[in-house]
């Protein structure tokens, strides 16, 4: 259960919600952060965010629609979905967050697939949800993009950018981490 | 961290500018926005911007009124045009009027991130350009001769202040530090500068050519002397004879030149009148003279005459923090004698010239750059074309060279990966390698498709 200051993941998707995978996404993220993190399902998106005319998504309204919603108990709430979202200059995103904001939204549609567009087997899919996870997770927290490739926090332009970070911060982000989770903590 | 540099975000729609600004704050950019024209100009008369994301269509005030306001209050921001209309003439016009790019809406993410990855490194790289450039600019100068080194400072302090004065100059240097550089240096400072300067080396004639040099002879001194020559001495008259290599000499020329110095007035060789010499001797060499002295083979009354105002030259590898200005000082040299747009040397070069011990001091530097730039193919020198002999390593085998290996690799995985078409599991497959460690050597080496 999440108390104050927890994360609450909230699968919003289209599709029923993998109980399952959602799950070991859960404790991944309790363990990176350590903080209480609960699952939770709502009905979405909400279809407002949906641009017609691209069949994708808004991430940024989408935030927007997070954060009408925040619960009193929860501290980030990281909207997870299995739409494709868009931010109206580019071609799609993964995800997007308020940098040391309150609200995150990670997409599975492009995680779904390997890289000439075929459907991705699970545990891989699993493995780059867990990333995209810590990553907008991260941006919550006040983590900015990290040059190292092999970090979390590193930018991922493509599905091969995801499968080359590993689910964890490097030293410098976990250090950086730590100081901001300290100011966070004395504020 | 370093903190990024400011970007500022110009579209009508606020999605539009929410959305691009938590995108670039992600990568730790400070980002603002402005709905219109007339608010971004607002902000440009507030902060200076690294960057700015202009909407090309926007009512009032367009993308194109912004840019060229954008180059004249903020010259240095560079300006990219975001289009959801791609026309040709747009563009061209958009480029002409200074824009550093422009991108037709919706772009790929990978678009933007190089786009914008690209600029901020070009722009760090000017900076760090005008920074070395002060650095540099805080050289002292003694006529050909740059420096930034103490030591050399002191040795130019020293040059500047013999110069004004008739004393004869010892300069002590191990080859190739510019020991004569300094004595035309010496001798264009001083009272002398109107009259020739005139060198011998002294340890390139045999003893009676070299007296024959010094001194002139009459006609018939030695067999071949058909007519009279006059010597040095006497042709750098009212100038400065410039004596390399003394302790090279003789004992018997050491005991003329002695006199010479002593007297002021000699006699040709095979001639009985008495010729006055009015000339400034600056002496070099590359030996321990007082070793010499001691040892006996140099006369100490001789080395006492010279050795009136010493200058030590220090070895190259006493002040490598010259190097990057010989570097600029010579390629500028050579830009001009051999008409190549030679710019600079990379980093890595740099790197490597830095490191190296160079025994052939100042010369051996100029050799160096001179073969690269015959061999360079840009006008940036790379490590392959300065082609750097590399220092022994401990125990006697020679060192690698690691900038010369990333080269190769580099090189190597660009040429397989052309091979395969950019399939990046053949080409790590055929370079023996997983794909996640070619993925990473790509995006370290920074190879691009299309390079």
């Amino acid at each position: 259960m999440a108390g104050p200051g927890g994360i609450w993941l909230e699968w919003i998707g289209e599709g029923p919600m993998d109980q399952e995978v959602l799950e070991r996404v859960r404790r991944q993220v309790e363990g990176a952060f350590a903080l209480p993190t609960r699952l939770t399902a709502v009905n979405g998106p909400p279809g407002e965010t949906l641009d017609a005319k691209r069949g994708q998504h808004s991430s940024t309204r989408i935030l927007r629609w997070i954060l009408t919603g925040i619960p009193r108990s929860a501290e980030k709430v990281l909207g997870i979905t299995d739409v494709d979202l868009f931010i109206p200059v580019l071609t799609f995103v993964f995800g997007e967050a308020q940098v040391g904001g309150s609200a995150a939204v990670v997409s599975t549609a492009r995680l779904r697939l390997t890289y000439d567009d075929r459907p991705a087997p699970r545990d891989l899919v699993e493995g780059r949800l867990v990333k995209e996870c810590l990553h907008e997770l991260g941006h919550t927290f006040g983590l900015v993009h990290c040059p190292e490739v092999a970090c979390v926090m590193s930018r991922s332009n493509s599905v091969l950018d995801v499968d080359q970070k590993r689910a964890a911060l490097c030293r410098d982000c976990r250090q950086r981490l730590e100081d901001l989770m300290e100011e966070r903590d004395r504020s | 961290m370093k903190p990024k540099g400011s970007i500022l975000v110009v579209d009508d729609e606020e999605v539009v500018r929410e959305s691009l600004a938590s995108w670039l704050e992600e990568d730790g950019y400070r980002v603002d926005t402005a709905p219109d024209g007339p608010s971004a100009l607002a902000k440009l008369a507030e902060r200076a911007y690294a960057i700015l994301l202009v909407d090309l269509k926007m009512p009032g005030m367009d993308g194109l009124e912004v840019l060229a306001k954008t180059r004249l209050m903020q010259p240095d921001a560079s300006v990219i045009i975001m289009t959801a209309y791609a026309t040709v003439d747009t563009a061209v016009q958009a480029m002409k009027q200074g824009a550093y790019d422009y991108l037709v809406k919706p772009f790929e993410p990978e678009e933007l991130s190089l786009m914008v990855g690209k600029l901020t490194n070009a722009q760090a790289l000017q900076q760090e350009n005008v920074l070395l450039r002060k650095a540099l600019k805080r050289q002292c100068e003694f006529k050909d001769m740059l420096s930034k080194s103490p030591k050399m400072e002191a040795v130019f302090e020293l040059a500047r202040t013999a110069a004004k004065s008739n004393s004869t100059v010892l300069i002590l240097g191990d080859s190739g530090t510019g020991k004569e550089v300094l004595a035309r240096a010496i001798h264009a400072e001083s009272p002398r500068k109107d009259g020739p300067f005139v060198g011998v080396s002294c340890a390139a004639l045999t003893e009676s050519l070299l007296e024959s040099e010094l001194f002139g002879h009459e006609k018939g001194a030695f067999t071949g002397a058909t007519g009279s020559a006059r010597g040095k001495f006497e042709i750098a008259a009212r100038g400065t004879l410039f004596l390399d290599e003394i302790g090279d000499i003789s004992p018997k020329l050491q005991l003329d030149l002695l006199r010479v110095l002593d007297a002021k007035e000699f006699r040709r060789v095979g001639g009985t009148q008495l010729i006055k010499t009015d000339v400034r001797i600056i002496a070099a060499t590359n030996r321990d003279l007082k070793k010499l002295v001691e040892s006996g083979t140099f006369r100490e009354d001789l080395y006492y005459r010279l050795n009136v105002i010493p200058v030590t030259l220090p070895p190259l590898r006493e002040r490598k923090e010259d190097i990057p200005l010989l570097v600029e000082h010579f390629l500028a040299q050579l830009r001009v004698e051999m008409q190549k747009p030679l710019e600079g040397v990379c980093t890595e070069a740099l790197e490597m010239l830095m490191a190296h011990d160079w025994p052939g001091n100042v010369r051996e530097l100029r050799n160096v750059l001179e073969r690269g730039a015959v061999l360079a193919r840009g006008p940036i020198l790379s490590p392959l074309e300065l082609d750097l002999a590399p220092p022994a390593a401990p125990g006697g085998a020679p060192a690698e060279t690691p900038e010369s290996l990333r080269e190769a690799e580099r090189r190597h995985i660009l040429a397989t990966l052309k091979q395969h078409k950019w399939n990046i599991t053949r080409s790590a497959k055929a370079l023996g390698i997983d794909r996640v460690t070619l993925y990473n050597k790509i995006k370290r080496y920074q190879i691009r498709e299309g390079e």
